[in-house]
């Protein structure tokens, strides 16, 4: 994991505090502020960070189902904000998974790269919850395959902690403490039909 | 998904858009990959059991397994112990002995892929069943039809020529149906089988009245070494009724498409010109069956072995 050495944003609760009670975690119209954080975020990191990698070296890369929507609002929001055009795509990690054999095959979803590639770029993963870190670990060998980006981060809207492997993210939403037993659902507009964060209690669907 | 993929009447319509689906994806994420290489059956075996001779099925189904990071192990008749007079059933049963997760079968008996499956724990795929079925070869058909037309419901299939000895013809019948497309046989009436009444296709004698109302034509391999009695007066005969040359291609809908499982026999069933023309999806059916039997193999082994 190519990572920064910078700490998670201030403010955000850390994973000792009591996990949140159900409920609406981030509503539609805080979630269009976070995302705008993230992409000043972006911003700031990729222009302060002293190498010779700019805005246009950026690929936002989404983890369907829901990094590929949020991966493109983020594309979008960082030109808004910079000026600058920046590639966004998708790849799909279902072939990459290491759980196909306890949770059983899938449908796969599309895998799409900027026509320039990811090859000597700054490719950001996007996803919508950081939890064990499978399947971030799953796109990062996606990606060994796809090209070889210059570095790799991680963006995520939320992260609920739980991790299983030694994975970080760079840029995020918001920081979730929860317990194993609840769940944490994104739904964005193009996929779901509305916007919103929700922690819910039970098991998974 | 069942376990095997016996015939084409495994697949119901949702599990054979599954397989076309799956088989996109694949192709659009391997496109223009340096590694066209993906970890997903990593540690599965597959046997890919050969009874009969085959250039582009058991190279295909190599090829599909070994970019799914699946070991492969290629076994044909011909210098194994079957020589030696092994049975199908032991040679099965050793094999999966020493651990294959999935055995791809073409046998020259129709119905054995069909006993293997019983006999063994993994899965089974047919690979070509004496004159019985060849299910991925339906598969890869309509994948290319999909991919050329856009489309697979209402689209109007010609399958022309040796019916009666053609397990390509038997599974795409099974399965375009099953799609939502309308399938026209012609053939001469001794080569189109007895039970064809009762199968959901229209049939035809006259190939110059079905080619114009066609988005499809399948041309099927005169198959000489199953001849052993004389279904037709002569090769010329045959070929100048029912093979598919330049003027009669001509009459074709313009975007419709030329089809032939391989391996074709240019002159007879299939003008070369005809082979050789932008119509012909021929070439392209070869790559799209790589993409396919991935596809399969996925959804197949890749989840919960004990499924």
């Amino acid at each position: 994991m190519a990572g920064s050495p910078e700490p998670a944003p201030r403010g955000a609760p850390s994973f000792g505090a009591p996990s949140p009670p159900g409920g609406v975690l981030i509503p539609a119209a805080d979630l269009a502020r976070v995302v705008d954080r993230m992409a000043h975020q972006l911003i700031e990191r990729v222009a302060s960070s002293g190498s010779d990698l700019g805005l246009a070296d950026l690929v936002l890369i989404g983890i369907p189902t829901r990094g590929a929507p949020l991966a493109r609002r983020l594309a979008a929001r960082v030109e808004a904000f910079s000026g600058t055009a920046v590639d966004a795509g998708t790849v799909d990690i279902t072939l990459y998974r290491d759980d196909l054999r306890l949770r059983g095959v899938r449908a796969l979803e599309s895998t799409v790269l900027p026509t320039a590639g990811i090859d000597g770029r700054l490719v950001v993963l996007v996803d919508d919850v950081l939890y064990s870190g499978r399947s971030v670990r799953a796109a990062l060998d996606a990606l060994r395959d796809l090209g070889r980006p210059r570095a790799v981060q991680l963006a995520v809207l939320v992260d609920r902690g739980h991790r299983e492997l030694p994975i970080r993210a760079d840029y995020v939403g918001k920081n979730v403490p929860t317990s194993r037993s609840q769940q944490v659902r994104v739904h964005l507009t193009e996929v779901d039909g509305v916007d919103e964060v929700l922690v819910t209690e039970g098991e998974q669907l | 998904m069942k376990r095997h993929l016996l015939e084409a009447a495994d697949l119901d319509r949702g599990d054979a858009t599954l397989v076309l689906d799956t088989a996109a994806q694949i192709d659009t994420a391997l496109a223009g990959r340096e590694v066209k290489k993906l970890p997903t059956l990593r540690g599965r075996t597959v046997v890919n059991l050969f009874y009969e001779d085959s250039t582009r099925t058991r190279i295909s189904f190599e090829l599909a397994a070994k970019r799914l990071s699946a070991d492969v192990i290629n076994f044909s008749a011909k210098g194994s112990s079957v020589s030696k007079g092994e049975s199908l059933k032991d040679t099965a049963l050793t094999l999966e002995a020493m651990g294959s997760d999935a055995i791809v079968v073409r046998h020259s008996a129709s119905g054995a892929p069909h006993r293997l499956a019983r006999w063994v724990r993994g899965s089974v795929v047919n690979a070509g069943d004496g004159t019985h079925e060849h299910p991925t070869q339906a598969l890869l058909d309509a994948y290319t039809i999909r991919r050329r037309l856009g489309r697979l419901e209402g689209v109007r299939v010609a399958i022309v020529g040796d019916v009666l000895h053609s397990r390509v013809a038997r599974s795409n019948v099974g399965l375009l149906h099953t799609l939502g497309a309308e399938v026209t046989l012609v053939a001469p009436p001794t080569l189109l089988p007895v039970g064809v009444g009762s199968w959901p296709v229209s049939v035809s004698y006259d190939l110059d009245a079905v080619l114009p109302k066609s988005d499809v034509v399948m041309m099927l391999r005169v198959q000489a070494e199953r001849m052993n009695a004389s279904f037709f007066p002569s090769a010329r005969e045959y070929s100048r009724r029912y093979g598919l040359d330049a003027p009669r291609m001509a009459v074709l809908a313009d975007d419709a498409i030329v089809m032939h499982p391989g391996p074709m026999n240019r002159g007879m069933e299939i003008a070369a010109e005809v082979a050789d023309s932008v119509r012909s999806t021929i070439v392209e059916q070869v790559g799209n069956g790589v993409s396919v039997r991935m596809a399969v193999l996925y959804l197949l082994l890749g989840g919960n072995p004990t499924a």
